[in-house]
């Protein structure tokens, strides 16, 4: 700091650290007291609560499916047939678009393997994913499109058996939101 | 030219008493009857009047409507229905305020073009210039959240594609978009935030308006010559009665204009799918925004690749994110217009290159506007080149465009600013309209 002064300017005095101190405590003062307004268009409490559901899935028999509201956005839950299982695994990793799984259960980087995009293991006939489509959030339409999985209407996405994108604009496969089994009939998404 | 002195003359010992106290009078009279201008403007310079005119409209029918909405997705789209059919005179109310809204558009688009033509940015009005950029943006925010009120699937779908440009921002954008949202999707808190916004807006606008006008009255009216004036006896006319009485002739015109829609077209600017409730489990087939944004709805969509490092596979700007930032930046361009422009004339009217490129221009924006009420679809620019795919590929023809857009203030106007002739512009305002009565300065024609 001295050796910037300039030569002859007067010395800080107390009432600059002052003036200083008061402002500072002014300016701190003033965001503490705009963060409520700033802060009160967050999600509420009573959308933060609905931020996981439980979804009844034992009435869903193969080759069915439904669509229940999770955050205000709808959920895919199909309960898929061996045919349409087989058609998502003959699919070679070259022909994806999108490799990455997109499975919010599942690490960042595994690949979109039938497998990884459904409820893993032992459940691979059930498929949970958002029911919004990658490109511009539209809402896909179920046995549609040229590969029998999903068919987007706003822009002409396709997307497979197991949800993966493979023609159109979308840029990823339909993302799995995280969920699990809490019984075998049940649900959790969230 | 209005700085300064002032010309008015308390008539009564009431009015002496309030000039000495609160000289609001003799600041309404400076600004608005003595205030002189130009008297060669044109018919071009009556849509600043047109605007002002139009805002006091929209506010008016939107109080008015405001007190039989319920802002409430449970209600929200049958009250605008009680609103049509049950309230008195409801059905008038809504006509004028919704295609208040598209007139209102069609009269900033006119302002700004006749901006751009007369080189109305130019030093020292460049402040002025930026203050309209900026109502621009606040009546595009307001007409947007006025546009997701009524509840319907445009409404609904709209909000969703448009907040999620939030998104694009790299690690902020989710977090910014659910506290816009106030949830993970648009809901009940989305529709109510946009209807508190929706009415403040418009009142933040009139303030910006207010600056706008000032910012004006200091530096005085351009005209279509482009020439200051320099005597203000020829050269100008008292705002009232020549101004005031033009200004509502022009009023008068575009309320037939806008009455013709109101009575005859209600619903003709709007789209059908927004008397269909929202659903936010089905999405309509076509999403389009009002046709006022479809320019820059082209843009955002023109921008379908990544932008990356070249040779590798480092992306940098993902295509969704760049598209966001094309259609802002489209907008926030014209902040610079005063700086990109480097032409020391000032009218288009004396720039034979430039007006050519104005209206190259112009016609750019609105196949721009006729790109953006057509699907996304087409191989884009290099299908265009490599595969020959002309028919319907409007990716293609939108990515022209949008560079051409670009281009035209990055470098056509930098450029043409140094290398145009401009023609013989007259030496005063004078010269220009009286001379050619005396024959002249033939040459110097006044423009239009």
């Amino acid at each position: 700091m001295a050796g910037n002064k300039k030569p002859g300017a007067p010395e800080p005095t107390r009432r600059d650290f002052l003036y200083i101190a008061t402002g500072a405590m002014g300016a701190v003062g003033a965001a503490g007291a705009a963060w409520p307004l700033v802060n009160q268009m967050a999600p509420d409490a009573s959308t933060r609560a609905l931020a996981s559901i439980e979804v009844d899935v034992s009435a869903i028999e193969p080759g069915q499916a439904i669509t229940v509201k999770w955050r205000g956005k709808p959920v895919f839950i199909r309960n898929r047939t061996e045919q349409e299982i087989a058609e998502a695994n003959a699919v070679s990793e070259a022909e994806l678009k999108d490799p990455v799984a997109r499975n919010d259960n599942l690490a960042a980087a595994d690949p979109a393997t039938d497998v990884n995009r459904s409820a893993g293991e032992g459940k691979e006939n059930w498929i949970v994913m958002i029911g919004s489509c990658t490109h511009l959030g539209c809402v896909p339409v179920g046995l549609a499109g040229d590969f029998g999985g999903w068919f987007c209407p706003c822009h002409g996405s396709h997307y497979d058996t197991a949800g993966r994108i493979r023609k159109g604009p979308a840029p990823e496969n339909l993302l799995i939101p995280p969920f699990e089994f809490v019984s075998d009939e049940t649900i959790k998404i969230g | 030219m209005s700085g300064g002195h002032s010309e008015y003359v308390p008539g009564n010992g009431v009015s002496k008493w309030l000039d000495e106290r609160l000289p609001l009078p003799r600041m309404v009279y400076d600004s608005f009857i003595a205030y002189p201008v130009p008297r060669n403007l044109n018919s071009w310079y009556t849509f600043g009047a047109i605007l002002m005119v139009m805002l006091i409209v929209m506010i008016l029918t939107g109080v008015t409507l405001a007190m039989n909405y319920a802002a409430s997705t449970q209600l929200a789209f049958d009250s605008v229905e009680h609103i049509e059919r049950n309230v008195n005179y409801g059905w008038l109310l809504r006509s004028i305020h919704a295609n208040g809204a598209s007139m209102f558009f069609i009269a900033v688009y006119i302002h700004m073009f006749r901006g751009m033509y007369y080189g109305s940015y130019k030093a020292p009005r460049e402040v002025l210039w930026i203050l309209g950029v900026l109502i621009f943006l606040l009546m595009m925010a307001t007409a947007f959240m006025g546009y997701v009120l009524p509840w319907g699937q445009m409404s609904f779908w709209g909000a969703t594609v448009i907040t999620g440009f939030f998104s694009a921002i790299p690690l902020i954008g989710p977090g910014i978009q659910e506290w816009l949202l106030g949830g993970f999707a648009v809901d009940n808190a989305t529709l109510n935030r946009f209807f508190s916004l929706h009415y403040l807006l418009p009142f933040m606008i009139l303030g910006v308006v207010i600056l706008h006008v000032w910012a004006l009255h200091v530096t005085g009216q351009t005209n279509p010559t482009g020439v200051e004036v320099k005597n203000m006896k020829k050269e100008t006319v008292p705002f009232t009665p020549f101004a005031t009485i033009k200004d509502a002739l022009a009023v008068a015109l575009f309320f037939i204009f806008f009455s013709w829609f109101v009575f005859y077209l209600p619903d003709f600017l709007g789209h059908p799918d927004n008397y269909i409730k929202a659903d936010p489990l089905k999405t309509p087939a076509h999403i389009v925004p009002e046709w006022y944004f479809l320019p820059f709805y082209a843009i955002l969509r023109a921008i379908t690749f990544n932008i990356g490092i070249p040779f590798t596979d480092i992306v940098l700007i993902d295509s969704k994110l760049g598209g966001v930032i094309a259609m802002f930046g489209s907008i926030a361009i014209l902040v610079l217009l005063p700086w990109l422009d480097t032409s020391k004339v000032r009218s288009g009217s004396y720039r034979p290159l430039f007006k050519q490129f104005f209206w190259v221009f112009a016609f750019v924006c609105v196949m721009l506007g006729w790109l953006g009420a057509k699907p996304a679809e087409g191989s884009g620019l290099s299908g265009l080149l490599f595969s020959g795919d002309f028919a319907g590929n409007y990716v293609a023809y939108a990515q022209i465009f949008t560079a051409y857009y670009f281009a035209h203030f990055l470098i056509i106007l930098p450029w043409l600013g140094k290398f145009e002739k401009p023609s013989k512009v007259p030496p005063s305002i004078a010269d220009a309209v009286l001379g050619e009565k005396s024959g002249r300065s033939a040459a110097a024609q006044p423009a239009e």
